[in-house]
């Protein structure tokens, strides 16, 4: 079979997998009696047609960025961290502790130390399955998946019993103290001409931003990167290069859970401004998707996050004003997940065939 | 502990551990033939869907589990066109159709019946009731065993006891039958069967096939039989505990009964934390057993595996030599 062209391979199977994402959503919602078209007016208007919207938006993709991180530099190991969901949870609690901790003078204080909170719990999250397969064989996907329940479990224990204050009566924390309150985009000098009315997307955005340039180094421009690559494309090789195994795997979870976990001051410190149950709302299982639709790549986890912000909040909407469930959302996260991660060698050849008509020659000669 | 109370929690260990069964015996025909299988969640949920709507709709438990098993195949199909056909990620396959099912169950309910992603609750011939075996009221009188016989082995929905028959028969199946031989020899060295000039394909989808069969009885029975209805998310992470007790079983039939079992007690315990309490001594958070069968889980898979060698060919797909 001849190769496609790199340009092709690299923008047009996400593209046409997302496609056939959209296809098969769209005989869903008619299959339930509704209407694709308007569905697709509802996300589009709701989500992108206004600086409001973007606004959700853009706080989503936030999210995203971060747990699509997150499965990246794991699958650059060979790993596949599905354990996203519980990482971002204990980030949570990270960001939680931190931020009562004390009475923080000023978010720019509050917010690095909330950061390393949040990255030290998922990464501590992360540790775990992380040993246990690097010394005990326990496939990770397995354990990762446990660990997911566990760390719901353990938040409704922390939040019932240990973190929640006197006399209320949902298990939540207390409020954050208000020093620990992150700039929205709508007041931020600049932007907020922009954006006028009050939206949650906040400054962790270009934490997040910077954290996809700090992966992009990390990957491609150091040893310690090259040595995670090298690892994840052949163990056997990586070994006999003098890599050390269990430091690969350890390391790469480490900051692969420190990432999930890094999601956490968007949606609990920048957003709730409180830790709630279930606060991560399966951001981390996006970042699945994410990943495999940025073809493991910064730029592209940064592009793939917007577009399932945009999903994201436009399915809210459809739950908002339509009949149309907002489980639609986990369907098509599905899809998308199916078409680029499984069947994506399925696209690829109807690619490659495609090209085949369009130079007839050039296939010749290959 | 009294010994009603052991019967009791043995009873329920049985009521539990039979979808978990079903899944590990699912996964493991599907493994065995080197097809990994993380879907085997989203295929109990689908199946679960599926018989619990159809049954309600038509009243029959029976034409319901017909549904749930067809529901199972379906995905079954997918992930096999993904996984064998075009040699896709199998992980990520398994992982795919787990949201899928997730979100498409509720969408499906939701739009039936309306009543929140819900199918409406299942009585009489929808729902398959518990069955009595001979003379479990004649011998209940005999001391130890006749309790043991009336309130855990007798009593229980049919589809227990064909998932206990499904042990032996996985067993016969695979070691005693020429389908059986090859299932095995394509997980381990798909190119050795190619070359008896069997074909790999034909017989990795036939193992991903009895997977959705084993996967639509596990469903059917979570919703027809243990519940009385579909309720969004209800397999509630089973299939990854049915994986994790087929690589406590080592991918053997009668072990995975073993593994399920003690699975299934875990379960069982976390539904009674008075007995919990009674045993332990000291007073248990509730979220702390809910987490039990998952650190449990991990604790199996860390430490008491020994050393379990997956099928050699697992997870790879054949490629035939030209």
């Amino acid at each position: 079979m001849e190769r496609l062209p790199r340009w092709a391979d690299l923008m047009l199977v996400p593209l046409i997998s997302l496609a056939l994402a959209a296809i098969i959503s769209a005989i869903v919602i008619v299959a339930i009696g509704q209407d694709p078209l308007e569905a697709l007016n509802t996300m589009v208007t709701g989500a992108v047609g206004s600086a409001y919207g973007w606004g959700y938006t853009l706080y989503y993709t936030t999210s995203f960025i971060f747990t699509g991180l997150a499965v990246t530099v794991a699958f650059h190991a060979g790993l596949f961290n599905i354990g996203g969901e519980g990482q971002a949870q204990l980030g949570g609690l990270g960001v939680a502790l931190v931020c009562l901790s004390m009475n923080w003078p000023h978010w720019a204080l509050a917010l690095p130390a909330a950061a390393i909170g949040a990255a030290l719990f998922g990464a501590a999250w992360a540790a775990i399955p992380a040993y246990l397969q690097a010394k005990r064989g326990s496939h990770i996907v397995i354990t990762t998946i446990m660990f997911n329940y566990i760390a719901s479990a353990f938040l409704v224990y922390m939040l019932v019993d240990v973190l929640r204050p006197a006399g209320q009566m949902d298990p939540a924390t207390a409020n954050f103290p208000p020093g620990t309150e992150l700039p929205t985009l709508n007041h931020i000098p600049g932007l907020s001409l922009v954006f006028t009315k009050g939206v949650p997307a906040n400054v962790t955005l270009f934490v997040a931003l910077a954290a996809a340039v700090a992966v992009w180094a990390l990957l491609w421009h150091t040893r310690l990167g090259y040595q995670i690559r090298a690892f994840g494309k052949s163990e056997p090789a990586a070994r006999y290069a003098g890599i050390n195994p269990f430091r690969i795997i350890m390391i790469a979870m480490l900051i692969s859970g420190g990432l999930s976990g890094l999601m956490a001051i968007n949606n609990v410190m920048g957003e709730a401004g409180r830790l709630v149950q279930n606060s991560s709302e399966g951001a981390g299982f996006i970042g699945i998707a994410v990943a495999l639709m940025g073809r493991n790549h910064p730029v592209g986890v940064v592009l793939a996050a917007v577009l399932f912000g945009f999903l994201y909040q436009g399915g809210a909407e459809l739950g908002l004003w339509t009949s149309i469930p907002i489980e639609l959302r986990t369907v098509v996260q599905g899809l998308v997940i199916l078409f680029t991660g499984a069947l994506d060698q399925m696209v690829r050849m109807m690619l490659t065939w495609a090209f085949s008509f369009r130079s007839p020659s050039q296939a010749r000669g290959a | 502990m009294d010994y009603d109370t052991l019967l009791q929690l043995l009873g329920s260990t049985l009521r539990l551990g039979t979808p978990l069964l079903l899944a590990c015996l699912a996964g493991l025909f599907s493994e065995r033939a080197g097809i990994f299988d993380i879907g085997l969640e989203g295929k109990m949920l689908m199946a679960a869907m599926t018989s619990a709507a159809v049954a309600a709709l038509t009243g029959s438990v029976w034409v319901g589990l017909a549904a749930g098993i067809a529901g199972s195949l379906l995905m079954a199909a997918i992930h096999g066109i993904a996984s064998i056909t075009f040699r896709g990620n199998q992980l990520i396959s398994g992982v795919a159709l787990n949201f899928i099912a997730s979100g498409i169950t509720v969408l499906v309910a939701q739009s039936l019946f309306r009543q929140g992603g819900r199918t409406p609750p299942l009585a009489g011939d929808a729902r398959f009731s518990p069955i009595t075996l001979p003379f479990a009221e004649e011998l209940q009188a005999v001391p130890v065993l006749g309790p043991l016989y009336h309130d855990v082995i007798s009593g229980h929905p049919i589809l227990v006891y064909v998932a206990l028959l499904c042990v032996p028969a996985t067993w016969w199946l695979l070691y005693r039958t020429r389908f059986g031989l090859r299932l095995r020899a394509v997980g381990e060295n798909p190119a050795a069967v190619d070359t008896a000039g069997i074909s790999v394909i034909a017989m990795r989808f036939a193992a991903v096939a009895i997977t959705g069969v084993l996967c639509g009885l596990a469903g059917a029975y979570m919703s027809t039989a243990l519940q009385a209805g579909f309720g969004r998310e209800m397999t509630a992470g089973r299939g990854y505990i049915a994986l994790a007790a087929l690589i406590f079983a080592k991918w053997r039939p009668w072990q995975a009964l073993g593994a399920t079992m003690l699975f299934g007690f875990f379960q069982a315990l976390a539904l009674r934390p008075d007995v919990v309490q009674g045993v332990a001594g000291v007073k248990v958070p509730v979220s702390a057993l809910d987490a039990l069968p998952y650190i449990l889980t991990v604790l199996v898979l860390a430490g008491f595996v020994g050393k379990a060698i997956p099928p050699r060919a697992g997870g790879e797909p054949y490629v035939k030599e030209r």
